[in-house]
Formats: structure tokens, C-alpha cells, sequence
């Protein structure tokens, strides 16, 4: 654990200025990991979506989720994010933020960003305008009318900016943003929140494999520094990306490890990559 | 450009906002010299009729500003404008009531002629300090204000929106005009107020009133109109229009979006109640018909032709409506409400911007401008 003690140390740096202020500070990764998912069943009239699910994401870490359809990606997300109620485990944000007590927006609060799979960014507002209006801050209608953005909120806008790569874009409509420009704004949107934790779903369905090549960069860029959970069909952005390979099957988990291990797995052959 | 608070931008300032402030001043100087300076018979000279038709339209174009901000910026459709209108109107009614005192029909130096004619004794407990000018402007503001913000809280809280919440802000108009109806509710009823004779002393007819009312009209505009451009230019205004694009991702984002709704509504309720309350003294009437469904109605019809979410397209929009207005029911009055109706068609076929969205295109030729520049 010596690589994410490192990672944990970084990582802690550079939110050093994102904890202060009224935002509480919960997700305690002093053991090294940001996300404990213990035994979670969830169940719809009787199909188990999830069965007894255990996953451990560390802090810092990019880890690729994969798996065929049914196998319970999306239902492990919403348990993270707090729209889904599991019926039996616990769900641990670092060592003292209970998921399971929160609501969607203290989750939401609690540093947990989630990017859906259809980009919804707000198409008659510039780039600006949508991390502006993204950026962590005090949201009251009375601050929002009567002061500007402060200067560290201007700072963390350009940081995005520069790491999602719009500078050039900033007063775009973001209605006229290409399919991959929105879902690297949305993505931009996330981290002008400042999360700790960023869930990501299937980013790079619909792109232009340029548009692959640098999503793939930007998610790289984020390891480290923020905690990533990429859920995604195509195997070749995987490979690309991922440092740790989760494959979800029948609602728990079936093998773990690097991309060749994983692929080599003969239990994962056969239910997944073999067909 | 969004480094700069928005105070700066009001004062820089865009095309539009510029154009009608201008021509607001233009017309605020120019009119009062016109009807005073020059005598009658003189070709310069503007009649006391145009100039209070005038300043009619100003008070419309204020109600107009309210219902672009919160339809056009906020995407709530509010079909019962009219009511906080009439009841800023009503709340000037009953102080210039008040300040007929003896010379009513019935002499009577407390009642309004309406109470003695239904042998009322004494005054209703609600009319009480309405002979003071304070506390009537007070009312002006205050009660169409908590009108809105307990129906809005209501309303939003249960998230009610769309055109479900069109449907009961028509349903709070159409009530209002009922219980206003009515001879014991105390307002006039059928009658409503009229016969005034004074305002804060001086004489409600006399030339020099009625410059003073023009002028306060184009004052209460031209600031209405800074006070929406100054929530629009803030980041609050990008939150509403936010709201008003993707109203749950912008909760998601962490945004109280009710409270944002309730505000920009109550807000916009009290500028119509101050639009109302100087609509009175200048046409000189209020009674409950102000209340009709269909006056909410037009307005919306008065923002959608001059192009919503721009404010100055509502106050093009409710100059023109309501110019063709008086000029159709002058001469051909059986065809108004047809041409009314083909209007909002027509608008709302071809013109999605209105008029002033026209105008850009033929203006400018580069209406999406703002895209490109870095």
C-alpha cells in the first residue's frame, strides 16, 4: 500500500484548500481507501440485482468496472449515490461517512459526483456559465445576487478548464459543444464541485476515437488526484485506462486485477469476454 | 466578461438594454415639454389623452417586465399577473377613496359613497390607515408581495410547474375577481373604485398631476427594468435560467431551486402591484373585471410578440399590443380579439424571438454573436 499512501499524500495537497469553508469533512481515507462496499443485495421483485457485493476502492485510484448487461453496474451505482436503498450491507464513504444514512444531495455534499451516460449540460449557457454555476461554493439565491465568484473559485474554474481542455471554448454555447466536448464539460462540471469520489458512466459511448484518445487522457489525468470509478463497455478504452479491473457478474463480483489478468480469467471467458 | 459584477454591466450595458433606455428618456423629457410648453393648436402640441395613454402604457410595460422575469428568464408561466396587478391597483384605489371625503355623492366625510349606498356604518377594519399615502404605497407592495410568496410557496414546494401551475394561478385570478365581485367583500364590487379626486394633495386631473404621474410611470419603468436586468446580468439570473432550462439537474447541482422560483415570483408579483397601483390614478378606475383570466393572458400574449427572456422585448411587445389595441377597438372593435388571437399564432409559429428577435436578425445579421467571441 506504499503506492497509495503516496497517492493519499498528493491527493490530500491538493484538497487542502477544497476542505476548508462550511463543507463538513467526511470520507476519512486514513487507511488508504475511499469507498468500502460490503455484502450489498439489493432486489426488484425478487431479481437480485446485486448479491452480496463486496468492492473496496482506494483513495486516488482509477478502477474500470465491467460487465455484462444485468450484472448490476447501474444498481451499484445508484446504492452509492443514495437513489437506490440496499436491503441488506453497508456502503462506507472512507471510515466515517455511512452512505446508507445520507440522502442523494448530503451524498452529493459528501464529495460524490456522479456523471450519467447522457451528457446534461445547460445547452443555453456558455462553458463558463456551467462550471460557474457547478462550482463548489454557497449556493443561496442571496450570495448568487448580490456577489460575484470569488478568486478561488475563479482559480478552481481555469484549473478545469485547463484539464478538460475547453479554454479556447469558455464562451461557447454549450449547446454547440460536440457530443465528446459536452461529456468532458459534464466531467469538468463534477470536479468544478470538488469531489472526492467521481462516478463515471460509460463516458465514451457515442465518441470519435480522438474523442476516446483524450477522454482516456483526461480520466488519467484525474487518478491521483481524485478517486475514479469508470463503468464501460468498450474494452479497448479498458485497456487503455485501467490500472484495476472489476468484473461484476450476476450481482457480485467475479474477478479482480489488471485488464491481461482479468482477460485470462477462465470464469471470465466464459460468462463475458468468451461470447 | 463575467470577472465584472453585475452593477458594471448594467451600467456598459447591451444594444437593447441601451435602445430602450434612450428612448425611454427621450420620451420621459420630451412628452411632459410637449403637452406644457406648447399651447393647443400648436402642431407640437401632445394632448393630456395621449400622454395618459402614454403613461398607461408604461405601467403595462412594467407588468410586462415582471411576467418576461419570471416567464422568460425563469420558465414559470403565470396566467394570474393581472390579480397582483388589481391589487396594487386596488390598494391606490382605496387611498384615492379615501381622499374624496365630503365631496362624494353622499357627503359622507368617512365612507366612500359605495358603503353609504349599502347603508354600511362604519369603516371595514381593512380599510383603516388607507387615507395615508405611506401606508397605501406600503400595501401596494405589500400585499400583492405576500400574495405571491404564500401561493409560490405552496406551489413550488409541492412542485407543481408547467402548465399545471399556469392552470391554478388562472384558477387564483378568476377567485380574486369573484370575491371582488361581490358588494360585501367591501371593495365597490361590480363597480369597483372610482370618482377620484386627489392625489397627495393636488388635483387628479389638473395637466401638472398628470405629467407627474407620466413622469413617475417612466421612473417606476426604467428602474423595474435596471432591477430585472441587474438579477439577470448576476449569477443568480444564470441559476434561474438554469431552472428554467433543466430544473432538476440544476437541484442535483446543489441549487435550492424553490426558494429561487418563490423569490423571482414575489419579486415580480410586487412590480406588477407597483405597475397596477399606477395604472389607477391614471385611467381614473378599478373594479373587478381587471381580474379577468384574460387580461393574465394577454400579458403573456404582449411578452410572447416583443420576445421573451429579453425584458426589453416585453416592453416593445406591450407598447405595440397595446397600441393596436386602442387603435382596433377605436375603429373596428368586433375584430380585436381575433386579431389578437391570430397575432399570438402567427408569433408563435413564425417568431419564437418576437419582435425584437426579428429586429436582431435584420439589425445585427449575426445573431449568434455571442457564440464566437473568446
Amino acid at each position: 500500500m506504499n503506492a497509495s499512501t503516496a497517492i493519499r499524500n498528493g491527493w490530500q495537497k491538493v484538497f487542502g484548500a477544497g476542505a476548508r469553508g462550511a463543507r463538513p469533512a467526511p470520507g476519512d481515507t486514513s487507511h488508504g481507501t475511499i469507498l468500502y462496499l460490503e455484502d450489498i443485495s439489493v432486489s426488484f421483485d425478487g431479481f437480485k440485482a446485486l448479491n452480496a457485493l463486496t468492492l473496496y476502492i482506494d483513495a486516488g485510484e482509477l478502477r474500470c468496472i465491467i460487465g455484462p448487461n444485468g450484472a448490476g453496474k447501474t444498481t451499484m451505482m445508484d446504492v452509492i449515490t443514495g437513489k437506490t436503498r440496499p436491503d441488506a450491507g453497508s456502503a462506507w464513504f472512507g471510515q466515517t461517512t455511512d452512505l446508507l444514512t445520507l440522502s442523494e444531495p448530503q451524498i452529493a455534499e459528501a464529495g460524490i459526483g456522479r456523471k450519467f451516460q447522457k451528457p446534461t449540460v445547460f445547452e443555453q449557457h456558455t462553458v463558463m456559465e456551467n462550471l460557474e454555476l457547478a462550482v463548489a461554493g454557497h449556493k443561496t439565491l442571496w450570495t448568487t445576487l448580490r456577489s460575484p465568484l470569488d478568486r478561488r473559485q475563479h482559480e478552481r474554474i481555469e484549473e478545469v478548464l485547463e484539464t478538460i481542455r475547453l479554454q479556447d471554448r469558455r464562451s461557447m454555447r454549450a449547446g454547440m459543444l460536440s457530443h465528446g466536448q459536452k461529456q468532458w464539460l459534464e466531467i469538468g462540471m463534477l470536479l468544478a464541485q470538488e469531489p472526492r469520489l467521481l462516478l463515471v458512466d460509460e463516458p465514451v459511448a457515442g465518441m470519435t476515437p480522438q474523442e476516446v484518445e483524450r477522454t482516456a487522457e483526461l480520466l488519467l489525468s484525474l487518478a491521483g488526484k481524485h478517486s475514479v470509478m469508470v463503468v464501460e463497455h468498450d474494452m479497448d478504452f479498458v485497456r487503455s485506462i485501467a490500472h484495476k479491473v472489476t468484473v461484476l457478474h450476476e450481482g457480485h463480483v467475479l474477478a479482480e486485477g489488471t485488464i491481461d489478468e482479468v482477460q485470462n480469467d477462465p470464469r471470465v471467458v466464459e460468462v463475458y469476454l468468451g461470447e | 466578461m463575467q470577472t465584472s459584477h453585475p452593477a458594471i454591466q448594467l451600467l456598459i450595458g447591451e444594444r437593447g438594454t441601451q435602445v430602450f433606455l434612450a428612448l425611454l428618456l427621450t420620451v420621459g423629457v420630451a412628452a411632459p415639454i410637449m403637452h406644457l410648453a406648447f399651447p393647443e393648436g400648436s402642431a407640437l402640441h401632445l394632448s393630456s389623452y395621449t400622454m395618459t395613454l402614454m403613461g398607461k402604457y408604461m405601467t403595462y410595460a412594467l407588468l410586462a417586465i415582471a411576467v418576461d422575469l419570471v416567464w422568460g428568464y425563469c420558465g414559470i408561466l403565470s396566467l394570474g399577473h393581472a390579480a397582483f396587478f388589481a391589487l396594487g391597483g386596488y390598494a391606490m384605489g382605496m387611498y384615492l377613496m379615501r381622499q374624496i371625503g365630503t365631496r362624494g355623492v353622499y357627503g359622507d366625510p368617512l365612507l366612500p359613497d359605495f358603503m353609504v349606498f349599502l347603508n354600511w356604518k362604519e369603516l371595514p377594519w381593512f380599510w383603516q390607515g388607507f387615507d395615508m399615502f405611506w401606508f397605501a404605497a406600503l400595501m401596494v407592495i405589500v400585499v400583492p408581495g405576500l400574495l405571491a410568496l404564500a401561493f409560490g410557496w405552496l406551489a413550488f414546494r409541492s412542485r407543481v410547474s408547467g402548465v399545471y401551475l399556469s392552470i391554478i394561478t388562472q384558477a387564483l385570478t378568476y377567485a380574486l375577481m369573484l370575491a371582488f365581485f361581490r358588494n360585501d367583500m367591501g371593495f365597490g364590487g361590480n363597480n369597483g373604485l372610482t370618482d377620484f379626486k386627489d392625489i397627495l394633495g393636488a388635483n387628479i386631473n389638473a395637466s401638472e398631476t398628470r405629467v407627474a404621474l407620466f413622469l413617475t410611470s417612466a421612473a417606476a419603468l426604467g428602474l423595474g427594468y435596471l432591477a430585472c436586468r441587474y438579477i439577470t446580468l448576476s449569477r443568480a439570473g444564470r441559476v434561474v435560467q438554469a431552472i428554467r432550462d433543466a430544473e432538476s439537474r440544476t437541484r442535483f447541482i446543489g441549487y435550492r431551486v424553490e426558494s429561487y422560483k418563490l423569490w423571482v415570483f414575489a419579486f415580480s408579483a410586487v412590480l406588477a402591484g407597483i405597475a397596477g397601483a399606477l395604472y389607477v390614478p391614471q385611467v381614473g378606475i378599478i373594479n373587478p373585471s381587471e381580474f379577468q383570466p384574460i387580461n393574465s393572458i394577454e400579458i403573456v400574449i404582449w411578452v410572447a410578440v416583443g420576445g421573451r427572456g429579453t425584458l426589453y422585448g416585453a416592453v416593445a411587445g406591450a407598447v405595440l399590443v397595446n397600441y393596436a389595441k386602442t387603435y382596433f377597438t377605436a375603429t373596428i372593435p368586433e375584430l380585436w380579439l381575433y386579431a389578437l388571437g391570430t397575432l399570438f399564432v402567427i408569433v408563435t409559429l413564425f417568431l419564437p424571438k418576437g419582435v425584437v428577435g426579428l429586429a436582431d436578425k435584420f439589425a445585427l445579421r449575426r445573431p449568434a454573436a455571442r457564440t464566437v467571441t473568446a
